[in-house]
């Protein structure tokens, strides 16, 4: 199967030029190309923002649902019909952040269905307020002084879920991203996979150059035994899972 | 002490605290007085407290069907020392209060019967058991047969063992004895003429009818957050789910229920979210979801008095506004249910309905109707049928495709070539988002046009009572039998009742019916006179007067025949 055959013809593409969301979309048509999943029992659902956009220009079933609530509507979906093959998209403040309380809620019933995280650190669709993974001391229009929150993290809240699956990659590192797409769709269970990305537009922090210095592939992570491992790797606020 | 002599209906109160098994007595009563070939009605109050506090449960017990509440308390069963005063507006001269002696021992009143209810509960194993003694006094008043009351007993306890159930059988047995003496005595008569054919009638409460109507209705999903008074149509999905290969998910909030709903309706799922006042609040933004990507969802609303927590177990219909208003423009239908039989089949319909527009249907209830027991003799079942609405899908499908009647025909993901695709944005008829202006007036129009099959389909109002009237009573929803009591009580021929069960949109002919009347008078238990409004905004049409109750509590027969009196004299 080609990954082509996920094209949406004349799809009007909303992503800023080098948008980190281009490598995401691109790598999720190879990844499902390659398990040839048939798009007629794929359900893309998605929430809102610029991630949220990714099922429409990406051929499959499309459940694009309110803002932060996308895993609601894809475990029901995967409930009533579980020959389908359900993958959410969202971003760092649809899932954190307005989708919050379902995030934590969806790890603990740990429905067989795919999370996807583009997170960028910073809103891009309402133009660049800070997130809920936003560093502390990012200055926006919003938080004009600099954010003085501790960032949100994802994976540490996942793994103190017993979440089955959680994984971070870099849209920068496109074999990575691959490989961990795959195994994250491979799983039997909820998988996270919290996808690092930069905002060309409106994070001039964590930028490409930013994530590849800050960024390292965590070893042995099939095993386990580890969790305690990975979750004190995990409170380094950047790290490859 | 006077005589107290029933021949055509008594109405009988529980009073005590929470926790005290008030509502054990009450279905064993219930069920006994319907196998004992009476007519019976109870319907209850109660305190937001898991223990202590007031409660009470009212049973008529009457030759005539009902489905009413009334003021009027003719025999009152005291079970905690707070009942008295609890009930106070409502004890008169002509009630006959029976207590334990220690319950009652400061109360002056001259038709007081006090029994030793805890020591003979102690006596056969501990104070749970004098709630069963109560009820078998009750039994024996109302000349049941033993036998029909054990049947009752054993129904209950039997699954708690064979200790328990032989104490409860020798309650009921000693309360027996205690109705005996107090018959022999003369104080209470009761001459209330049985009826053999009732006891294999239905007795049912108005969630039990709204779940089995869901059920009916191909329901195969429900996601809720317990809230009263809709957690009791929660449990009945829960406890029946099962049977009917029904997916029941309590959800983490109102939000993620209405989401998982709507996802599960677009999987293929005809699906049911209930809720109340501010969890309903909570659920608006997934209707609006609802409204725009054109997938069906039935949406169970029990209302209670608010705004925000407002009384939590108490009864109104405040919010009609909530769901007839919300965000954007598009069709919705919503059905109030009076009666038991309407409550099953609009439920029924609910789903059919919302399937064939594609739109969120309500089902508004509270929480009077949803606790309201009665018999019924039946069913109608002949006319329940699960429509199809879903179509197999080609590789040209469009899920929003412009059609001349507004709908556009549903896929669902897996069902054919097709790919599904809904959005909430505006979209263009593929599914995708889309800001072109001449879509986006095509696409609200194509919206908007389902209304006109909506009308089409809606349930016109019942006219109960003289087709000759110059008076006409408007009421909607649960308070349907207690105005048509009061009708009844007041037997006039120039008096009737326009009761709707669809309140939104209303049908044609109600202008019709207004315009008749000579002078119009609305029930609704709400401050702002909701319904009389939405009446005068889609037909014009000012009603003369508007009794509105909306202390939390129901109107009783009795409020409203007094109202309608005086009303007469006026005019």
């Amino acid at each position: 199967m080609k990954p082509e055959v996920f094209d949406v013809e004349n799809a009007d593409i909303a992503w800023c030029s080098g948008c980190g969301n281009f490598s995401i979309l691109s790598t999720l048509k190879i990844v499902l190309a390659e398990l040839e999943i048939d798009a007629r029992e794929l359900v893309l659902v998605s929430g809102i923002g610029q991630a949220g956009k990714l099922p429409h220009f990406l051929k499959s079933h499309t459940y694009n649902s309110l803002h932060g609530r996308s895993l609601s509507p894809a475990t029901a979906i995967k409930a009533v019909n579980k020959d389908l093959k359900v993958i959410v998209t969202s971003g760092d403040g649809d899932m954190y952040g307005e989708g919050g309380n379902h995030f934590m809620h969806t790890i603990r019933r740990n429905p067989d269905i795919t999370c996807i995280v583009h997170n960028n650190m910073v809103y891009g669709l309402t133009k660049g307020q800070a997130s809920p993974t936003t560093l502390r001391g990012m200055r926006t229009s919003f938080q004009v002084e600099g954010v003085s929150e501790e960032p949100f993290n994802p994976l540490v809240v996942a793994l103190a879920l017993d979440a089955s699956f959680v994984a971070r990659t870099f849209s920068g590192d496109i074999e990575h991203m691959k490989e961990t797409f795959k195994s994250a769709i491979n799983h039997k269970g909820f998988s996270l996979v919290d996808v690092f990305q930069p905002c060309v537009t409106f994070n001039k922090i964590n930028t490409y150059q930013w994530f590849k210095e800050n960024t390292y592939h965590l070893e042995d992570f099939h095993d386990p035994t580890i969790k305690m491992k990975h979750l004190r790797e995990s409170w380094k606020k950047i790290n490859i899972l | 002490m006077s005589e107290f002599l029933f021949q055509e209906d008594v109405s009988i109160v529980l009073c005590g605290e929470a926790g005290q098994g008030i509502q054990t007595i009450e279905s064993i009563l219930i069920q006994s007085v319907k196998l004992g070939g009476y007519h019976v009605c109870s319907t209850k109050e109660y305190m937001s407290r898991v223990r202590g506090g007031e409660n009470s449960t009212e049973i008529r017990v009457s030759s005539k069907r009902i489905c009413a509440y009334v003021n009027r308390i003719d025999i009152l069963i005291a079970i905690s020392k707070g009942a008295i005063y609890h009930l106070k507006e409502r004890i008169s001269n002509d009630t006959i209060i029976i207590g334990d002696d220690e319950t009652l021992k400061l109360v002056e009143k001259e038709d007081v019967i006090k029994i030793p209810f805890l020591k003979t509960a102690e006596y056969i194993g501990g104070p749970i058991f004098a709630n069963v003694i109560a009820a078998g006094v009750i039994s024996r008043i109302l000349n049941i047969d033993k036998e029909i009351f054990n049947e009752c007993i054993t129904a209950m306890f039997e699954r708690k063992g064979e200790k328990i159930l032989k104490g409860d059988l020798k309650a009921g047995e000693e309360g027996y004895k205690v109705g005996e003496n107090i018959l022999k005595s003369g104080k209470i008569k009761i001459e209330i003429e049985k009826n053999p054919k009732i006891r294999d009638e239905l007795l049912l409460d108005g969630t039990e009818v709204v779940g089995m109507g869901c059920i009916a209705g191909g329901c195969r999903f429900m996601a809720s957050y317990p809230m009263t008074p809709s957690s009791t149509l929660q449990v009945f999905i829960a406890k029946y789910g099962g049977e009917f290969d029904i997916i029941f998910e309590q959800s983490e909030d109102e939000i993620a229920a209405i989401n998982m709903g709507i996802g599960a309706f677009y999987a293929g799922a005809r699906a049911l979210v209930a809720t109340s006042g501010s969890g309903f609040a909570l659920m608006e933004e997934g209707v609006g979801l609802s409204r725009i990507n054109e997938t069906p969802l039935v949406i169970y609303v029990g209302q209670r008095p608010g705004p925000a927590v407002g009384l939590p177990t108490r009864t109104s219909q405040e919010d009609l506004d909530l769901t007839l208003y919300g965000h954007g423009e598009t069709p919705k239908i919503i059905f109030a249910p009076g009666n038991l039989e309407d409550a099953f089949h609009l439920s029924q319909r609910a789903f059919n309905i919302a399937d064939k527009y594609q739109i969120p249907v309500f089902i508004l209830s509270d929480q009077y109707f949803a606790d309201i027991y009665y018999n019924l003799p039946s069913i109608y079942l002949k006319s329940v049928e699960i429509e199809h609405h879903i179509v197999k899908t080609d590789e040209n499908y469009k899920r929003y495709e412009l059609t001349d009647d507004g709908i556009s025909p549903r896929g669902i993901p897996g069902f054919g070539d097709g790919l599904v695709v809904v959005d909430p944005h505006e979209h263009d008829e593929e599914g995708h988002i889309t800001e072109d202006q001449n879509l986006r007036t095509k696409m609200v129009e194509k919206r908007i046009k389902k209304l006109d099959g909506i009308k089409k389909d809606s349930i016109p109002p019942e006219l109960i009572g003289s087709i000759d009237y110059s008076i006409l009573v408007v009421g909607w929803g649960s308070t349907y039998g207690i105005i048509k009591e009061a009708l009844d009580n007041l037997k006039r021929e120039d008096i009737a009742f326009l009761y709707f069960k669809q309140v939104y949109p209303l049908h044609d002919s109600t202008k019709k019916y207004l315009d008749k009347a000579n002078k119009t008078i609305i029930f609704e238990n709400n401050v702002e006179s909701q319904f009389a409004n939405l009446i005068k905004l889609q037909t014009d049409f000012i009603i003369d007067k508007n009794v509105l109750k909306y202390n939390g509590r129901p109107f009783s027969v009795e409020e409203v025949t007094e109202s309608l009196k005086s009303f007469m004299e006026v005019f």
